[in-house]
């Protein structure tokens, strides 16, 4: 029998309030920068980041499709959230989550754009591109002992120098554009097929990367709650001896939920470029939208359905960087919000039991027992 | 050959400084991922202070004044991991990527308002230039030109060794990483020594930040970070095995794959090979993975390294 808890003590009630307390002094340290940046147009400047798209609701149309287009756009980063989650919940942080999503890229505009496959067969490439990347970090982390964060920024780099080998051929390049060719001219049978494309004002760009994204957020919620393998692999997470010590293969748990993680970020990369909607340009830094998951997952709670809106909230903001004023602000202010988010999001911990002791019991004098039971607790959802 | 000794002093000045300061970090209990973003803070303060002072600004003046400006901003923004880790017992690989963000994303944003202040609204661009005073910093001999970052990273070297063996400040510091309830319970005060271990790296972090733009470069653009240097560091401090000493040599060794890239189209049997130059670019990620595959097995790091320390957890 569950005892009642007030209202404000659900761990799931305090995972959102703290995640929502997070996200807005982000927004709202974003108003300071932007009022020390120039402070006659601060309150424009926020207030164009948070309305965002939705300054087209004089018409629907026109509205429905940036929408669409939102849409499309959050779903890598979603993904990349989704695996950074899954990893996180074994008690892995796969940061080299950039690099496999960087060798999606590849696999994906490759097969798509270079060898003309149908968009399926560029999906599977771009998840098994995607695994391998995921592979390397998981074995050398469960049998050479090596720490999978490190490994993964060196394969990060490592992924984006091959990518720009590998991509910037005449094959894939458009060498007068210096961007990779539109998949929709070269090869349309490399287009994810469309989805509810007249609901989103006839956006070109909304596929089927939508709802796959909602299926696999849901896949991962029911591995992770439903099945041995996902009870294994939070048991690993909590405890590695104690798991080894349960007849739980520790290593195996390990390099196969770094496999599963890379074919997620790999897919994120897949349903972005296969839409169409944005090419691959030469970069010199690895994209930025692996790094974005981090905060996407830990925002979201370290839960899958949380990542979700949590992706969303992500991609707003830096979305709405672009619709900024160029003459007194720069669109990299959106991401110095985001990256103040996920710094804020260590304090999660600190705002949970700041909401614990708001609440009237006294019972809880046992401060050092609390936050550790509740954690615990909390990882359980 | 003259050049590839050259380019390798600069790296090995870099990762030494850089790796001494996750040393200190980790062997104090507090894992610095955020070294990176340090790196970027303490170059851009450096890079921003030698565009400020006048171009009359005497030689010493202007090396100490960069040195100094891009270790306290380095201290500062390793306050924001101290205090994080420390007194909020944050996760330390979550705010040290948010550092590394954090720090790419402000640096952009700072300079490019400083740069559109500086010349009223005409240049938008995140990148600095400083030719003159980067000329400052070079002494050139009859073979290789050497610069005074160098001779500043072998000072600090050699006093970080000594103090991390024959202090008791470091004695105790080393203490709170491997065990700071024993630590604690003979009167030393943890969260003091991590500040301590975190504040140190920042301080060393910052310095091997401006070394990284300003010792082989005059120009740097701030949109691009440091290119994963404060990573590489780190690669070099577990390659060292958290001790000064090794970790001095291991750091020597990465420079010179790392400078490979900067100069093997000067080496003629590396040029004729027929490799795409962005393969060297690799080289020193490629390497640092196989050399931590093969080190990381028998691994001394510091027992206690990632956990928040709580005092009521004894």
């Amino acid at each position: 029998m569950r005892e009642k808890v007030s209202f404000f003590k659900r761990p799931a009630v305090q995972t959102i309030l703290a995640s929502v307390l997070c996200a807005v002094i982000g927004i709202l340290l974003g108003y300071v920068i932007l009022l020390i940046m120039n402070a006659e147009h601060a309150g424009e400047g926020i207030a164009a980041i948070l309305i965002n798209f939705f300054k087209f609701n004089n018409n629907s149309k026109v509205l429905m499709k940036y929408f669409g287009s939102f849409l499309v756009k959050s779903v890598p980063t979603i993904l990349c959230g989704e695996a950074i989650l899954f990893a996180y919940k074994a008690g892995l942080f796969n940061i080299g989550c950039a690099g496999q999503y960087t060798v999606g890229i590849i696999a994906s505009i490759y097969c798509s754009v270079g060898l003309g496959w149908n968009w399926f067969l560029c999906v599977i490439a771009a998840m098994v591109a995607g695994g391998i990347w995921g592979l390397i970090p998981g074995i050398l982390k469960a049998y050479r002992n090596v720490n999978e964060v490190i490994a993964g920024i060196m394969l990060n780099w490592i992924a984006l120098y091959v990518c720009n080998i590998v991509l910037g051929t005449e094959l894939c390049m458009d060498t007068t554009k210096s961007e990779t060719h539109d998949i929709a001219k070269v090869n349309p049978a490399g287009i994810l097929p469309p989805f509810m494309k007249d609901f989103f004002g006839g956006n070109d760009y909304i596929t089927i990367a939508v709802p796959i994204t909602v299926i696999i957020a849901i896949l991962i919620l029911v591995v992770l709650n439903k099945t041995t393998f996902g009870y294994e692999l939070k048991a690993t997470g909590h405890n590695k001896d104690a798991a080894k010590y349960a007849g739980m293969n520790a290593k195996r748990n390990i390099v196969l939920t770094l496999v599963i993680s890379g074919a997620i970020a790999g897919l994120a990369a897949a349903l972005l470029y296969l839409t169409g909607i944005e090419h691959y340009k030469i970069s010199g830094s690895v994209p930025g939208t692996g790094f974005d998951g981090i905060a996407v997952a830990f925002l979201g709670g370290l839960h899958p359905i949380g990542t979700i809106f949590a992706g969303m909230l992500v991609k707003y903001i830096t979305l709405g960087g672009s619709y900024l004023n160029t003459n007194y602000y720069n669109p990299q202010v959106a991401d110095l919000v985001i990256a103040i988010i996920i710094y804020l999001c260590g304090f999660v911990l600190f705002f949970k039991t700041f909401i614990n002791k708001r609440g009237k019991s006294k019972v809880k004098v046992n401060a050092n027992a609390e936050p550790s039971q509740k954690t615990a607790e909390e990882k359980e959802v | 050959m003259a050049l590839l000794i050259q380019y390798t002093l600069i790296s090995s000045a870099v990762l030494i400084l850089v790796a001494l300061g996750g040393m200190f970090s980790e062997r104090s209990g507090i894992i610095n991922l955020g070294l990176e973003g340090i790196m970027v803070f303490g170059a851009m303060a450096g890079a921003m202070t030698m565009v400020i002072l006048p171009s009359g600004t005497s030689r010493f003046v202007l090396i100490i004044a960069t040195l100094c400006a891009a270790a306290i901003a380095g201290m500062l923004s390793s306050l924001l991991i101290a205090v994080a880790c420390i007194n909020f017992k944050a996760d330390q690989t979550l705010i040290g990527t948010a550092l590394n963000m954090l720090a790419t994303a402000a640096a952009t944003v700072i300079v490019k308002g400083f740069n559109t202040a500086r010349s009223n609204g005409s240049d938008f661009s995140a990148k600095l230039d400083y030719f003159t005073q980067f000329q400052a910093f070079q002494i050139h001999t009859k073979y290789i030109d050497f610069n005074w970052f160098e001779v500043v990273a072998l000072i600090l070297l050699v006093v970080a060794t000594v103090f991390f063996y024959k202090t008791k400040l470091a004695l105790r510091l080393r203490a709170c990483g491997e065990h700071p309830q024993a630590a604690d319970s003979v009167g030393i005060n943890v969260y003091a020594m991590r500040y301590t271990g975190v504040l140190i790296s920042g301080f060393l972090g910052g310095l091997g930040g401006i070394i990284y733009i300003a010792a082989a470069n005059s120009t740097w653009h701030f949109d691009q970070g440091v290119a994963g240097a404060g990573f590489l560091a780190l690669a070099v401090m577990i390659f060292g095995q958290w001790k000064p000493e090794r970790i001095a040599w291991s750091a020597v060794l990465f420079a010179v794959f790392r400078s490979l890239s900067n100069v093997y189209i000067g080496i003629d049997f590396l040029h004729s090979l027929p490799i795409p130059g962005t393969v060297y670019n690799m080289f020193p990620y490629i390497v640092s993975l196989v050399v931590l595959a093969f080190t990381s097995q028998n691994s001394r790091a510091p027992k206690a390294e990632g956990i928040p320390y709580d005092k009521g957890m004894r």
